[in-house]
């Protein structure tokens, strides 16, 4: 009996747990179908939504390792800044390559070319649409490229994860992304341009964002699937209990630097788009106070949580770029209110004082108390169902710190099964 | 160059950096946490002495007064009149700025910190991070993005043994090393000292032995906070302009020291931030690596940190189930 609900629940297509990279695939499809027809014109909107994307993708991949591996990182910067540097100098090196398909060179290209089919095929695609097929390979290439570089400096960082844990390791990552900022502003000028900044080519526009979006598409599926396969429940172990995972027999060593280079993996991404919708690319972007601000946004999405990271990202980037505009000098105002609205999330959410207000109040026992229907103890536990989760945060502190206070009746009352 | 300036150079340097490393060290002995906002104080102690020597009115008026009255009763060149003067307003300020840091440590502690004690360490840590960024904007709010002078006065200089030394680096030499051996001698020796190590120790021990370890966590807040308010008049007096983000670095070089020495041991922190001051000077002082000065402290820390896990005299830590 039990066996055929297991089958039927792990089989089926559920639309929750799919639902956010479909909405972020329809609103690019969307937007980039606006943006080829000529609807969406204004520049500034399309840089918003070019730096949502990025947001987006830097946010996802911090709360993997915060979220879901539960080590603080302050160095997320440092790998946006490694894919910057070395995806936009990548770039630059192949840039010259498309002047091939300008008028004029073009036609010498075909020339040379031996074989006569290939010729007459290049010259019936035209020059304007090969230009623009290779500058996105190029893209593409310098994604990979600069995601590469940057989760090999994940594996650098991830090292020291393995002996070190905590404020330490938060302290490592924090001089790691200070370490890189400073490589890369005082390395010769005539490599990554020093302090005045780095040229790199910028793309168009009207079509970045789009691929931004694709890229951040790829990323919450694979970071979701990820975390919801066996590799993500040993992630989170390792999170709640790093000795009782050890001796679980999983490999934490492996998982560790797995989540230290996906994560900067993303965030490398993250910098090669960034790089291509600037102009020039300065090493004070990266500073430590870039990594807080892609944590407040983590935090603020609630940690281990996939959803809340994207809303998170995709509302602060948004309130930021809409407050710059309506309070002009006084922008400043926002970041004080963001610290002062992260204080009091934090504190709301972790003050052991308020532990029971928050079980009392909080907006998931709400709901339960108006959606669903009570659990009934007869009925066999839907663990299954559960499985499909992303997990969030098993509080097992707080389980074993509650245990001695807790009054003996509550515990034999059974589980509150859906409800966490 | 002269090896004695670097010596000189390196233990002053060290000296500012082990003052802040005190105030990261102490809290985390006691509080087991990371106070990230320590640098930040150390900002609100500068602006606090610039609002006390620039911004109060009338403070100009009596500084020449009292300039006018050494020139007259005592003789003094004007110039030397002056300069006293902005010199005994400095120490003036230096006070007041200590007592407005100890109760913004206090006041931090009460509002972010104290609700909490028992929570998670990752919510802890983020809860300081978001009050330097809140202390940060603030002062950016308040005093605007620009880099501002404070004067403190100039302090001369001196020869010792045929070389020319500034007399502020003797001076924070000194008193970094007058306030070490206070701190240390103040821990050995008080009861009160010896409650913060008795709640280092063993929080739950230490309440049942009687000791309010509330009030020894506000202290230690407060003794760290007007440490950083030295650290910031130590940064005045190199008449370095101030803005609403010095205590960042300041304060995570000082973090890495107190790592360095071992997190939550005093001892530790001095050594560590000597040893960082050293490093920096000698890095400074030769060109080829000058530029990457600070990468190169970083990367000490990291290689430390992955030799002995818990800094140079920190305690082991056995992880238990």
């Amino acid at each position: 009996m039990a066996n055929t609900v297991k089958k039927s629940s792990s089989r089926q297509f559920k639309l929750k747990y799919h639902i956010n990279y479909m909405l972020v695939a329809l609103v690019a499809v969307v937007l980039g179908i606006m943006s080829k027809t000529g609807v969406i014109t204004s520049r500034s909107s399309l840089e918003v939504l070019q730096q949502i994307a990025i947001a987006i993708l830097l946010t996802v991949s911090l709360s993997v390792v915060v979220g879901f591996l539960g080590e603080l990182s302050l160095g997320h910067a440092g790998f946006m800044c490694v894919g910057a540097f070395l995806g936009g100098k990548f770039a630059n090196d192949l840039y010259p390559l498309l002047d091939v398909f300008k008028k004029r060179e073009f036609s010498e290209f075909l020339e040379k070319i031996d074989y006569k089919p290939l010729a007459d095929l290049l010259e019936k695609i035209g020059y304007e649409r090969l230009n623009d097929t290779s500058e996105l390979l190029i893209l593409i290439a310098c994604m990979i490229v600069g995601g590469i570089f940057a989760a090999l400096a994940g594996l650098i960082v991830g090292l020291p994860a393995l002996r070190l844990r905590g404020d330490y390791l938060a302290i490592v990552t924090l001089a790691f992304g200070e370490i890189v900022h400073n490589m890369f502003m005082t390395a010769p000028e005539d490599i990554f341009g020093g302090p005045s900044g780095f040229k790199t080519p910028k793309y168009d526009i009207y079509s970045l964002f789009i691929i931004a979006l694709v890229a951040v598409v790829i990323c919450i599926i694979l970071v979701q699937n990820i975390m919801r396969s066996k590799h993500g429940r040993a992630i989170t172990s390792i999170r709640d209990s790093e000795i009782a995972a050890r001796a679980t027999g999983i490999n934490v060593t492996k998982y560790k630097l797995i989540v230290f280079m996906v994560a900067a993996f993303f965030a490398g991404v993250a910098g090669v788009l960034y790089s291509f919708t600037q102009t020039k690319v300065q090493t004070e972007h990266f500073t430590y106070i870039y990594s807080i601000e892609i944590l407040v946004m983590v935090v603020l999405g609630g940690m281990g949580n996939i959803n809340g990271a994207i809303i998170s990202a995709v509302l602060i980037t948004f309130l930021d770029n809409w407050l710059r505009g309506v309070l002009g000098e006084k922008a400043i105002f926002h970041k004080l209110i963001y610290a002062v609205v992260l204080i009091i999330i934090v504190v709301y959410n972790n003050a052991p004082a308020l532990k029971s207000f928050r079980e009392k109040y909080s907006l998931s026992a709400l709901m339960g108390n108006i959606f669903k229907k009570k659990n009934d103890p007869a009925k066999p536990g839907d663990d299954e169902a559960k499985w499909h989760r992303v997990p969030t945060k098993i509080e097992i502190d707080e389980v074993l710190s509650t245990k001695i206070q807790r009054d003996p009746t509550t515990s034999i009352k059974p589980d509150k099964g859906g409800k966490k | 160059m002269n090896i004695l300036d670097i010596i000189i150079n390196s233990l002053s340097t060290g000296g500012t950096y082990a003052m802040i490393a005190l105030g990261y060290t102490m809290v985390y002995g006691i509080a087991k946490m990371l106070n990230f906002a320590h640098g930040d104080i150390i900002m609100v102690g500068a602006y606090t002495m610039l609002v006390c020597i620039n911004r109060i009115p009338y403070t100009t008026k009596l500084g020449n007064m009292v300039a006018d009255m050494l020139v007259k009763q005592c003789g003094l060149e004007e110039k030397v009149a002056a300069n006293i003067t902005v010199i005994a307003f400095g120490i003036i300020s230096l006070i007041i700025a200590v007592i407005v840091c100890m109760l913004l440590g206090m006041i931090v502690e009460k509002l972010a910190y104290k609700p909490l004690r028992g929570a998670s360490p990752l919510a802890v840590l983020i809860t300081a991070i978001g009050v330097s960024y809140l202390l940060q904007s603030a002062a950016q709010i308040i005093f605007g993005p620009n880099q501002q002078n404070v004067p403190v006065g100039d302090f001369g200089k001196s020869k010792l043994f045929g070389v020319e030394i500034s007399n502020y680096l003797i001076i924070t030499l000194v008193v970094s090393v007058v306030v070490m051996v206070g701190l240390t001698l103040f821990i050995k020796l008080t009861r009160t000292g010896r409650a913060m190590v008795a709640v280092s120790e063993d929080k739950g021990a230490a309440q049942l032995m009687g000791i309010n370890v509330n009030a020894i966590i506000t202290l230690t807040f407060a003794i760290g906070s007007a440490l950083a308010a030295l650290a910031a008049y130590f940064t005045l007096i190199k008449n370095v302009g101030i803005t609403n983000n010095m205590g960042a670095m300041p304060g995570i070089k000082a973090f890495t020291a107190a790592v360095i020495g071992g997190i939550g041991s005093v001892p530790g922190a001095m050594v560590g931030g000597i040893l960082l001051g050293v490093i920096e000077t000698v890095a400074t002082k030769i060109p080829v690596i000058a530029p990457y000065k600070d990468a190169i402290s970083f990367l000490v820390l990291v290689i430390i940190l992955l030799v002995k896990p818990s800094g140079l005299l920190g305690k082991k830590r056995r992880e238990k189930v």
